[in-house]
């Protein structure tokens, strides 16, 4: 995995229940390399400095904004991005509750929400503010995606 | 995207990271040890971060510790703000660890990275520096435990080539009560106006800032003035902020005069909060 | 068919809730050249000299550009930028070189190895400085630029545009005046911020046709200013939009699109990529507006406003791009909505070393209200009335006229006193509009009112297809950009109602190609549903006409004995006569092999009607075709300790004409109120004293997050515009317009100061309390 040139390595990452493999920089961040090399286009780019959340995967199963991940610190861990939920109530509940309009944050917002959902499924309205404000939408006035997250949490 | 090129390493013992620290600085590559990161990444991709060698230290075991050793709680460097507030061993410092960033950014920012944090606010290292706190320090001497407020003056003063792999807190202090108040200037996420951690031991109150000055820290002198039963709590304020170590910030975030004006507040409340007023 | 009215999902829902929504930025392929700028750190100065011989040292550079390679100027109402700054910069952020690299971290390191020695000249750092005598200027040959039609720049000043708006006798208004106030609002440049940054890819084939690939509002918009710049036919400029990541006017336009077509030229034509980082978004690329305004106001004693004057300095920045536009509209809106016989309104654009700004949600509206709607609060209070009140007795109605003088009618007007009445009893106003909450809490309520007319081109039109497939579902290609509005939904949704079928059996294109897809003007000014509307109508009526005279002949009867519906074509007065849709859309075959008809292509388009250019005098004409409006209000709870505040409520009340989507609308509403308490509260640009933006990131510019925005009630009041399809207005601006009013309003009350300034920030309010020195002295 090391290149002691400095130059590129070999990335084996374990994303979607997939081994991937990918020739990057150690300084590619995790969502450079997802979306350029692994095709995996869902995890958007909002402001590659951690502020906006577009970017949200989970990494052994806890939200991580992916452009504050080199990819080769991810190598062993289980990643989890967008295109690797199928059909979750929390994406099923955000079309329900309209919790999107242009949709861009969508993926990150949606990630987040499953990772909570997740691990805090009978969160408060403190966790889930404390959770959720890692990502910006600058659509919806948020009660929308209030309304979708507390939904499935409901269901729960 | 980060422009600059480095190699990146993940020892699994301290001893080799310090080894590896060595050899990579011998080689001119100029290496920093490497823990949450988001701090090098995002300060990389705009050209204010250069290294040729990262060195993880996420796969060294002292550094992810979190255990209860003689009487002291043993928190490793690499442990995540989200993972020591959820684990509630050390609710002051869970409680200002959750007041920096956002939640997802704390599942990857460190204990250790906030410590060694190039922005002036280091919000960890307030609980650590009121509860006396010893740092585990790996180097080429082996491991060395020195007190917090011995190695840390406005930054950590560690010498070049150690790490901190973890810090060791009294068990005593964390049941003591506490105060801890973050002010922003209107978001709730972002960086502090006031950030001020409070504990009260043996009757007497210990405070520390962030945000006020350009570094955060901790001052016996303006405690003094704060403890000083008789006076009044007004006075006591007004000559304990005549005291800062350094001039009141004034950025975007705030003007000089408006933080004096809520650090004034904070104090007061956080005073009354613990019974010294 | 009941569609319209109903909360049809959106068509693009799946794909975006499973990471398939396909952005401009998405767009990988090996042998794609990217895109780096090198950006000036200075907001005004002489370029001395560019050395890029570092650059070129870097690996995989394939070409380095500055101003010298391009001698064009660009803009839609003032041709006065270049593409790359040449010979000066006059903004902080200002493109100044590009680079094209086989890779975007070898065009970064290019780009950041440029060294550029510049020579720092006098600085323009608000409007009030660009009018000050001897001000440097920001043009010196102002004068020289190719300009719109009705764009007026006074020589040898900051001031590339003038707009006057006189109505009545102002003498006779002021002496009917019992109350006279006057006040000053202001507030600096701001950000779109869409949570996708723009993004172009540029190609240029062998035998010189343009592909460009845009995160843009207007595609269209790009062909013909392309065409128009580097005089190349329209017919080799094909444009491309996928979805957008949201917009707010800031990807209306054209600018990143320029650039990647000057890189693609300079590699030989190769395809190039850029995407604007986070920071050249909010910067480099236009920004929101900013204004300085003075209102002077006087009412009657029984509370009849009767005159206004009013000076409007808007901050076009250093460039005009859509600025001295916008500063048309809030002149052709100037009073808000209310009736104000005597008028006289002078809009300055101004020139100075900022930004420069573009369409922003509103367009001039939430600025203008602002300024309008503090004077009126100022005003209720000299006068001793209740602001609702004052509003109320001054709200325009239909036969009164609007500042350009055009009769405003219920059509083209909507009830504004029904808002206010609607208002008044979900904001509860008239139980109490401040009250204390304990030592130091206070509750206090704002209100605003709002009107926008729509401003565009005068010629400004929307085209609209519609085919079928076999199975007589059918496709329908608009023009308009889905940039999250949810358009192509309720384009749906009428072509299903006027259809009568299932809207799951509306095909809708999300991209746009501007090759084939029927143009629309520009997806701005919430005139998607107007202008698309009318248009897929128009389009369905033609399809549906076709599909009648081929069922006709089948069924042996006259087309206007037919109706469509179900899938079905029968006779009106005796249903169990019938073809199927599916039978004929693709023609009619008769069991003989004979067949007849044809496919059914519809086809639509719609242009305004009846717009014209303002008088250069007077301001008379016909800006747009209705102003909508709405009331709002906004509830806070402040803390009397540090003046900080949560916003409880936040209320808007729209006349909406007809709810097609209630959960599209009502979304709509409330991110447009979100966006607009954001702007209020927080959203500004902070300048150092040499023009340079100090918070020109998200971690610095903070935007509203989840758990900040307050409890939201949005109502509808419907009162249909007869030229509308099924009467529906406009929407998607009005929840931002009075927001930064009602709030400022909320607040004053609360504090007891009178706030004229944004952002709202609780240091803001603490220095007028503490009657300390602020920016505005």
């Amino acid at each position: 995995m090391e290149d002691r040139e400095g130059c590129q390595v070999i990335v084996n990452l374990r994303v979607n229940d997939e081994i991937r493999s990918a020739v990057a920089r150690p300084a590619d961040t995790l969502l450079d390399v997802l979306r350029e090399k692994l095709g995996l286009t869902g995890a958007k780019p909002g402001c590659k400095n951690g502020d906006c959340g577009a970017c949200t995967v989970l990494v052994d199963g806890w939200p991580q904004k992916s452009c504050l991940v080199l990819a080769v610190e991810a190598v062993g861990q289980w990643i989890t991005t967008i295109e690797g939920l199928k059909d979750t109530p929390i994406q099923r509940a955000f079309i329900e509750q309209w919790a999107f309009q242009c949709g861009y944050c969508t993926p990150g917002f949606i990630m987040n929400s499953h990772g909570l959902i997740q691990h805090h499924p009978n969160a408060n309205d403190e966790t889930i503010k404390d959770w959720l404000s890692s990502n910006i939408c600058r659509c919806t006035g948020y009660r929308e995606i209030k309304d979708a997250v507390t939904s499935v949490l409901k269901e729960k | 995207m980060i422009p600059i090129d480095f190699e990146y390493y993940r020892p699994a013992a301290a001893d080799e990271a310090v080894r590896l620290f060595q050899q990579l600085s011998s080689q001119g590559k100029e290496p920093v040890y490497y823990s949450g990161g988001t701090e090098i990444i995002t300060l990389a991709r705009i050209n204010l971060f250069q290294t040729r060698a990262v060195i993880d230290i996420k796969g060294i075991p002292e550094c992810s510790a979190l255990a209860f050793q003689d009487q002291k709680l043993v928190l490793g460097s690499a442990l995540t703000l989200s993972r020591i507030y959820d684990s509630n061993v050390f609710p002051l410092l869970g409680e200002v660890a959750a007041g920096i960033a956002d939640r997802t950014s704390r599942n990857k920012i460190t204990l250790g990275g906030n410590l060694f944090s190039r922005l002036i606010y280091r919000e960890a290292v307030l609980p650590l520096l009121l509860t006396d706190s010893v740092l585990l320090i790996a180097g080429r001497s082996g491991v060395k435990q020195i007190q917090i407020d011995r190695i840390f003056d406005r930054t950590m003063q560690v010498e070049k080539g150690d790490f901190v792999a973890a810090a060791m807190t009294d068990l005593n202090y964390l049941s003591m009560r506490y105060a801890a108040v973050k002010k922003r200037k209107i978001a709730e996420i972002d960086y502090p106006l006031v950030s001020l951690a409070a504990i009260r031991v043996d009757g007497m109150i210990r405070l520390a800032f962030s945000g006020v000055c350009a570094f955060p820290f901790r001052s016996r002198l303006m405690e003094e003035i704060l403890n000083r039963g008789r006076q009044p709590l007004k006075s006591r304020i007004e000559e304990a902020v005549g005291q800062l170590p350094a001039p009141i910030l004034s950025d975007i975030r705030g003007s000089a005069e408006y933080r004096e004006y809520v650090l004034k507040n904070v104090l007061s409340e956080s005073i009354r909060e613990l019974g010294g007023a | 068919m009941d569609v319209i009215g109903k909360s049809v999902p959106r068509k693009e829902s799946p794909d975006k809730v499973t990471g398939r929504a396909k952005y401009t930025g998405d767009s990988m392929e090996t042998g794609l050249l990217h895109a780096r700028m090198a950006a000036s750190p200075y907001a005004h100065a002489r370029i001395v000299k560019v050395d890029t011989s570092h650059a070129w040292g870097i690996q995989g550079v394939r070409a380095i550009i500055t101003g010298d390679f391009c001698d064009v100027l660009t803009g839609e109402e003032i041709r006065d930028r270049p593409i790359l700054a040449k010979d000066k910069v006059r903004y902080f952020g200002e493109t100044v070189a590009v680079v094209v690299a086989d890779s975007e971290v070898s065009a970064k390191r290019a780009a950041d190895a440029i060294h550029i020695q510049y020579d720092p000249l006098p600085v323009v750092n608000s409007p009030a400085a660009a009018i000050e005598k001897n001000a440097p200027l920001v043009h010196e040959n102002m004068m020289s630029y190719e300009k719109a039609i009705g764009v007026a720049s006074i020589p040898g000043t900051n001031i590339p545009s003038l707009i006057k708006i006189r109505k009545g006798d102002m003498e006779q208004g002021w002496r009917e005046c019992g109350t006279i106030i006057e006040n000053t609002v202001s507030f600096a440049p701001s950000d779109h911020s869409a949570m996708e940054t723009r993004s172009a890819l540029a190609e240029i084939s062998p035998d010189g046709r343009i592909h460009i690939e845009t995160s843009s509002q207007a595609p269209f918009a790009v062909k013909k200013y392309m065409g128009l710049y580097f005089n190349i036919e329209q017919g080799r400029i094909r444009v491309k939009t996928p979805l957008v990541g949201g917009g707010y006017g800031g990807k209306a336009a054209i600018q990143l699109e320029l650039i990647a077509y000057l890189a693609s030229k300079a590699v030989g034509g190769r395809k190039v990529k850029i995407v604007n980082t986070r920071e050249e978004d909010m910067v480099t690329s236009p920004a929101h507006i900013g204004l300085e305004a003075r209102v002077k106001l006087g009412c009657t004693d029984e509370g009849k406003i009767r005159a206004a004057e009013i000076v409007y300095l808007f901050d076009g920045g250093a460039y005009c791009d859509k600025s001295s536009d916008v500063a048309r509209a809030a002149a052709a809106d100037c009073t808000g909505p209310y009736a104000i016989e005597h008028l006289h309104c002078d809009c300055y654009t101004v020139y100075t070393n900022h930004p420069y700004a573009t369409a922003y949600r509103g367009y001039g509206h939430a600025e203008l209200t602002f300024a309008m709607e503090r004077a009126l609060d100022v005003l209720a209070e000299k006068a001793g009335l209740d602001p609702l009140e004052l509003r109320l007795r001054n709200a325009v109605v239909p036969g009164n006229t609007s500042p350009t003088r055009n009769v405003l009618t219920a059509s083209n007007l909507g009830n504004l006193q029904a808002c206010i009445g609607r208002l008044r009893i979900l904001a509860e106003w008239d139980d109490w509009k401040i009250k204390t909450i304990d030592s130091h809490k206070i509750r206090a309520k704002g209100i605003s009112c709002c009107w926008k007319n729509s401003s565009m081109d005068p010629n400004a039109s929307s085209g609209a297809v519609i085919s079928f497939n076999a199975d007589a579902s059918v496709n329908v290609e608009s023009g308009v950009v889905e940039i999250g509005t949810g358009t192509k939904t309720v384009l749906a949704q009428m072509v299903a109602e006027r259809m009568k079928m299932a809207p799951e059996h509306v095909h809708v294109r999300i991209r746009v190609n501007t090759m084939i897809t029927p143009e629309h003007w520009k997806t701005v000014a919430s005139r998607g549903t107007f202008m698309a509307g009318r248009a897929v109508l128009e389009a369905a009526d033609d399809a549906i006409a076709q599909l009648l005279r081929i069922a006709a002949c089948v069924l042996r009867t006259d087309p206007e004995e037919l109706e469509l519906g179900y899938g079905k074509i029968y006779v009106k007065a005796d249903p169990s006569i019938h073809i199927k849709v599916k039978d004929i859309c693709y023609g009619y075959t008769y069991p003989s092999g004979n067949s007849i008809g044809g496919q059914i292509i519809g086809r639509g388009s719609y242009m305004q009607s009846r717009m014209t250019y303002l008088d250069p005098h007077t301001g008379e004409g016909r800006p747009g075709p209705e102003w909508n409006v709405a009331a709002q209000a906004v509830e806070v709870e402040l803390d009397t300790r540090e003046y900080r505040y949560k916003i409880l409520k936040a209320i808007s009340v729209i006349d909406a004409g007809k709810v097609l989507n209630p959960k599209g609308a009502e979304g709509q509403v409330m991110g447009a109120m979100s966006m607009g308490l954001g702007f209020a509260g927080r959203e500004s640009f902070l300048f150092d004293g040499q023009g340079v933006v100090l918070n020109a990131s998200l971690r610095d510019y903070t935007l509203i997050r989840y758990g900040e925005h307050p409890d939201y009630v949005v109502e509808f009041v419907e009162t249909p515009c007869v030229e509308a399809p099924f009467g529906a207005r406009a929407l998607g601006e009005h929840g931002l317009i009075g927001m930064p009013a009602a709030l400022a309003s909320a607040l004053s009350r609360a504090a007891g100061v009178r706030l004229n300034e944004l952002p709202l920030i609780p240091e803001l309010i603490w220095r007028l309390k503490a009657g300390m020195p602020h920016d505005s002295d």
